[in-house]
């Protein structure tokens, strides 16, 4: 019982990262972006977050944990968004193959977040941001001493549930709203959505840089919450990054299977190290490596069977990955 | 008739027929030019020193001497040897990014086979052996996704994109195996230096470099002035004319990527025996990637592929070099090389577009 309870406590953060990511790509996604560029958004994201909090904290007279949060999203969904405005200005005012922008994108965000992020480390190995860390990883309180369902409901940072009502909001957008019509018409056929009267850049810009807000904060999430605060050089963001594309595929296009399919997601991920100790069997540690691929063998799965099915509305979006010019037909 | 005039945009961007080779060399020049302006801004920004010296210090970091030369050339081969890879796939449009897994399966079964059959087998057996089993596991892994894609149309970036992941599970686990109780696996078959590319003309990467020059002849010519290569662009072009003119457009795209993955398996081969003489999850290191933008950059003339090859490798271990001066960190890289490919990708624009400003007769003519 208490490993259920605490592969479940892994797996929801660690879902809730790559939900915000896969939320920011399937809003960009619909407007016929194929961003490639979400692993570099979120360092770009995360390191923002982390480096805004961290100078804030060290330098601030009296640092207060809101002004703490405040500060440190505003940067993150700021540079995150920066991020998107690049891919933007390359894919749709120059169309710029999307592929490629997006994975020179990716490079190039590791690189300044890493790179910028040795001048914060100055020679340590890591360095942390504590009090942005107890900000954001505060728990609800009372509600989360409630035993198992406390610690499993209502024992995370307030940007899990932040995470939940986004989804939400962004179904209800995309399918109840004449705005969020417009956007899914653009991605689906550019042409037709033109001559409706709907201006596709605009629509476009929006959707991408917006879509690259909500993916940064899945990095600002990963540093600031679900590692403790410690920023350090690693590869991890890129990885969360990959999987986070895969959701958006895993999803059919949809946020409210982003709630589910990331918390699921969580749990593959988890799975080789709390499975074995749950059935009461160790594995080698060669199996676990195994054991690792199995989120991108469900997605593979997913990819497969949606489109054995062929049903419309299971589909990427039709226009997804091609630039729009007006001229062309 | 004043009040009849028609609003003219102050811009317009309209298509360009073909742009003229003086007019595409221009744009790619200027592109490079502003890169490196950039570069050198972001230098300056972080080093102090003189932009101009410190490129000075990267070209004579990078090829200054005998081996540090060589230690470029075995690096461009690397990347060079996965855009051709690509080539195939991608003016077939068909969005292989998946070299990067397909390149670790290879080199993961060269790896498999040099440790279990190194003592066993003879050299020009063990090389044969090698050879093909890794050029056969890349083309299948390549295979996979092009065969759903010719059957169901299922999205070929997506699925090479999680292969790269399947395939990283792989080594990790068989890493795992080979290296037991060790820390890390070090150089396979350290003793006996079976399975290791000997020295030829007196340098360590010469094998490599001349299996990838030679490829590079073979593949331009493939593309250009076979049967085969004619099928892919017209698939490139539009499957609707492919079918149109009797080409099986499933047939194309599943040979295509088969070639595609069996030369990234041959890469991952080259780059086991020739370069590190072991594994790791990180033996492609990201080349994968980065090959995409090679070959699209060079819109699949493998010729262009070495030149903007060299420009990535020079930029990228000349910034380490300068980071390793300047006590910065290799990262600096990834930002130069970032600045340079966005240069490149928006200068695209110039070749195929042109941009029309109002020259405020339109409403007088209307």
């Amino acid at each position: 019982m208490s490993n259920l309870i605490a592969w479940i406590i892994r797996a929801i953060p660690f879902g809730t990262i790559i939900m915000y990511g896969a939320m920011g790509e399937i809003l960009t996604e619909k407007s016929g972006n194929l961003n490639l560029g979400v692993p570099g958004i979120m360092y770009l994201g995360g390191f923002a977050g982390f480096a805004s909090a961290f100078y804030y904290e060290n330098n601030a007279a009296s640092p207060n944990g809101a002004i703490c949060i405040l500060l440190s999203l505003v940067c993150c969904v700021a540079a995150s968004m920066l991020g998107g405005l690049i891919y933007s200005f390359l894919t749709i005012s120059l169309r710029a193959n999307q592929n490629v922008t997006g994975l020179a994108l990716t490079t190039f965000g590791m690189g300044i977040a890493n790179f910028f992020g040795v001048f914060i480390l100055n020679g340590k190995s890591y360095t942390a941001a504590p009090l942005a860390n107890s900000a954001y990883a505060r728990k609800i309180p009372f509600l989360s001493g409630l035993g198992a369902v406390g610690q499993t409901v209502f024992g995370y940072g307030f940007l899990v549930y932040a995470a939940i009502v986004l989804a939400v909001v962004l179904h209800i957008f995309l399918n109840s709203t004449r705005v969020g019509l417009n956007l899914r018409a653009v991605g689906e056929n550019p042409a037709t959505a033109d001559a409706a009267g709907i201006s596709v850049t605009k629509y476009k810009y929006l959707a991408t840089c917006i879509g690259a807000g909500i993916s940064g904060i899945g990095g600002m999430y990963y540093v600031l919450d679900y590692n403790s605060g410690i920023w350090a050089t690693t590869g991890q963001i890129e990885a969360l990054g990959w999987l986070a594309v895969a959701l958006v595929i895993f999803t059919t296009w949809r946020p409210l299977n982003a709630i589910w399919g990331a918390y699921l997601f969580g749990v593959l991920y988890w799975l080789y190290q709390f499975l074995p100790s749950l059935m009461g069997f160790t594995v080698a540690s060669y199996v676990t490596d195994l054991i690792q691929m199995v989120p991108y063998v469900v997605t593979i799965a997913v990819l497969i069977v949606s489109s054995l099915h062929k049903k419309k509305e299971n589909q990427p979006p039709a226009h997804l990955g091609l630039a729009y010019f007006r001229e062309e037909r | 008739m004043s009040n009849s005039q028609i609003k003219e945009p102050l811009m317009r961007v309209v298509k360009r027929d073909g742009a003229r080779m003086r007019e595409k060399v221009a744009a790619r020049a200027a592109a490079i030019l502003l890169a490196l302006v950039l570069d050198a801004l972001f230098i300056f920004f972080v080093t102090g020193q003189n932009p101009i010296s410190v490129y000075g210090v990267m070209f004579q970091e990078t090829f200054g001497t005998k081996s540090r030369c060589s230690w470029a050339m075995r690096d461009l081969v690397s990347l060079l040897c996965i855009g051709i890879a690509l080539a195939p796939a991608f003016k077939m449009k068909f969005w292989n990014v998946g070299a990067e897994g397909q390149v670790l399966m290879g080199g993961l079964v060269t790896a498999l086979i040099m440790v279990y059959f190194g003592n066993r087998l003879p050299m020009p057996v063990l090389f044969l052996v090698m050879l093909l089993t890794s050029v056969a596991i890349g083309a299948v892994w390549g295979l996979i996704p092009a065969f759903f894609k010719a059957k169901w149309k299922t999205n070929e970036t997506l699925f090479t994109l999680m292969m790269n992941y399947v395939a990283t599970s792989f080594v990790a686990c068989a890493v795992n195996i080979m290296r037991g109780q060790a820390s890390s696996l070090g150089k396979l078959n350290m003793g006996n230096r079976a399975g290791w590319f000997p020295s030829v003309f007196g340098q360590r990467y010469n094998i490599n470099i001349i299996v990838v020059i030679i490829l590079t002849f073979v593949m331009y010519f493939y593309l250009k002035y076979t049967k085969h290569g004619y099928e892919i662009s017209v698939v490139g072009e539009s499957e609707n004319t492919a079918r149109y003119a009797g080409i099986n457009v499933a047939k194309v795209i599943m040979r295509t990527m088969a070639i595609s993955g069996a030369i990234s398996g041959l890469c991952g081969f080259l780059i086991v025996c020739g370069r590190d003489q072991t594994i790791s999850t990180t033996t492609a290191g990201g080349n994968g990637f980065t090959a995409i933008i090679v070959a699209w950059l060079a819109k699949f003339n493998t010729f262009y592929m070495a030149l903007i090859a060299f420009l990535l490798v020079f930029l990228q271990k000349g910034a380490a070099e300068i980071a390793s001066a300047y006590g910065l960190n290799d990262y600096a890289a990834s930002i130069i090389t970032g600045i340079i490919l966005f240069c490149i990708l928006g200068s695209e624009f110039f070749i195929n577009y042109k941009v029309i400003f109002r020259t405020g007769k339109g409403g007088k003519t209307a």
